[in-house]
């Protein structure tokens, strides 16, 4: 080992002792703290009540999965709409215009929309019109009310994708007498969402957590479980159950979205 | 003059208490007036027009009386408002009493105070016309069994439908009585479970094509579902307030109370 390495070897080993003394500091400094303010055992009892953890975490658990089977069946349909309008937003066919502003109109009236309302309005308003079952269904309506925001979301991510691809690519394309058509398709689009994929992890992260909204409007998933749990138990630890189970998915995939966004730059570097 | 400043030291000291009342003075959050929050919006038939100063409706009503009983004028009552999760948060209340129809359980009392109950409420089965008229007059078990029920979730109904009815449906659960109302004229549920007074208003007034199918007998109730003023833990005030409501229940104010606010609760047919 040269001089310089061993001196290196001794200046990390030193940042790593202080980084890990300052953070048990740290923590030490929340744990012996926070419960020496005056209302930490009333905080205690109705946050962190250990048996109602336990006895409330199996039905959580199992409420869960509805989150986990509206998300997995919203993503496909959110993505396919996404993808259409952020194409329409970006055809440059005179003839096609109309097609532009309604890709236009789309994204503004739907991004503007709070997610809530939109769920409301579309959970209760439509089957209010006379639907009959199994039509009415707030799983069907409310789903739309999600991939109708979300898609809006995610069709500009994708058309700032398309946007960020050279005009030279495109040029090429059109040289190597591609149509337009295929131009897009085996040209730009791979490149495009290629380079959006960390932007669409993260709409990803944000739907799983807004697929709770739907408890609004009937359907029994997790945070409505939770709340009914809180009424009958007068105690907020289903809440904290409900946050524990919430991260157990979405801290991964928070990460892995990370991990794909430090690729793509060293990819690109 | 020792005797002329004790005079009036003691015409002062019995001044402020009678203001402040017989048990409850220095027990309130502020000194001779009651602080009592009710839900937001409150809802018929329990506060008229959403306006408990005027001491219309039953638990107005109640609240007033129960005021007299502890010795506070109407004006020293002042009123807020809270939700149900304000009412059981860790922490400080920002009110003396807490009147929204809450129903009395074991669990809940761990964490607050609850006076004696002021109300029974029994449990009715809204529903619409149609459903009414297919179920016929006479609602059996075995068609609440089949129908699709709507309940709020902060309320003592989903477990009243999940053990008495068992429904062979999962109820969907909302979180105010007007998503309820949303649902069920979208015609995403076919009944929802109140207490009887809230029910009948909602059919009369609420809905177009509402239908009271019936009620569950209260006596019959393993736990009937009885509200409830609702104290912060290890409130001073609880024994004032019980003292007082139990005052109004031996001289029959409560139950003329009742009877002019919840006089329409008679009549509907009971499920058995």
């Amino acid at each position: 080992m040269t001089r310089r390495a061993a001196y290196e070897a001794r200046q990390r080993r030193r940042a790593n002792l202080i980084a890990g003394g300052s953070t048990v500091a740290v923590l030490l400094l929340v744990i012996v703290l926070v419960p020496l303010a005056p209302g930490w055992e009333a905080v205690r009892a109705s946050f962190f009540d250990g048996e109602i953890f336990l006895r409330t975490f199996p039905d959580l658990a199992r409420a869960f999965l509805l989150d986990v089977a509206i998300f997995a069946w919203s993503v496909p349909m959110i993505f396919a709409m996404g993808l259409a309008i952020a194409l329409a937003r970006g055809t440059n066919n005179p003839a096609l215009f109309p097609l532009r502003i309604f890709g236009a109109v789309y994204v503004d009236l739907f991004r503007g929309i709070p997610v809530v309302l939109l769920v409301y309005l579309v959970g209760f308003g439509i089957p209010g019109l006379g639907l009959p079952r199994p039509w009415n269904s707030p799983y069907i309506w409310g789903t739309v009310a999600l991939v109708l925001t979300y898609s809006a979301y995610v069709a500009e991510v994708l058309r700032s994708g398309i946007e960020s691809i050279h005009a030279s690519q495109r040029n090429a394309a059109i040289c190597l007498g591609l149509s337009e058509r295929d131009t897009m398709r085996y040209v730009i689009l791979p490149q495009a969402i290629r380079r959006v994929v960390p932007a669409n992890m993260n709409m990803l992260v944000a739907l799983q957590k807004d697929v709770a909204l739907l408890s609004f409007i009937g359907p029994v998933e997790i945070l409505r479980q939770a709340g009914i749990f809180k009424s009958l138990l007068a105690n907020f630890t289903p809440y904290v159950v409900a946050a524990v189970i919430f991260l157990c998915v979405t801290v991964p995939a928070t990460r892995y979205a990370d991990y794909l966004m430090n690729k793509d730059r060293n990819a690109r570097s | 003059m020792k005797t002329v400043i004790a005079a009036v030291a003691a015409t002062l000291i019995a001044g402020s208490a009678m203001a402040a009342g017989h048990c409850a003075a220095g027990k309130t959050l502020t000194e001779g007036k009651l602080t009592i929050a009710t839900g937001n919006p409150a809802y018929y038939p329990w506060v008229l027009n959403d306006a408990p100063e005027a001491g219309e409706g039953f638990e107005a009503a109640v609240a007033y009386a129960l005021a007299e009983e502890m010795g506070f004028a109407a004006e020293d009552v002042t009123w807020t408002r809270t939700s149900f999760d304000q009412a059981i948060q860790p922490g400080p209340k920002d009110f003396d009493l807490n009147m929204q129809q809450f129903s009395i359980t074991a669990e809940r009392d761990k964490v607050v105070d609850f006076s004696a109950p002021y109300y029974t409420a029994p449990q009715a089965v809204l529903t619409t016309q149609d459903i009414f008229v297919a179920g016929g007059t006479s609602a059996t078990m075995a068609f609440l069994k089949e129908v699709q029920w709507g309940v709020v979730a902060s309320t003592t109904a989903l477990p009243v439908v999940m053990e008495q009815i068992q429904p062979t449906k999962s109820p969907l659960v909302y979180d105010d009585n007007a998503n309820v109302i949303a649902a069920m004229q979208a015609g995403q549920i076919d009944a929802a479970l109140f207490d009887l007074p809230t029910a009948l208003f909602t059919s009369a007034v609420l809905m177009d094509n509402g239908a009271i199918l019936g009620q569950f007998d209260p006596a019959a109730a393993e736990n009937p579902d009885q509200f409830g003023a609702l104290m912060p833990e290890g409130s001073a005030l609880k024994a004032c307030v019980d003292e007082a409501l139990d005052a109004l229940k031996a001289d029959g104010s409560l139950a003329a109370i009742e009877a002019e606010w919840l006089q329409e609760a008679t009549g509907v047919p009971l499920i058995k």
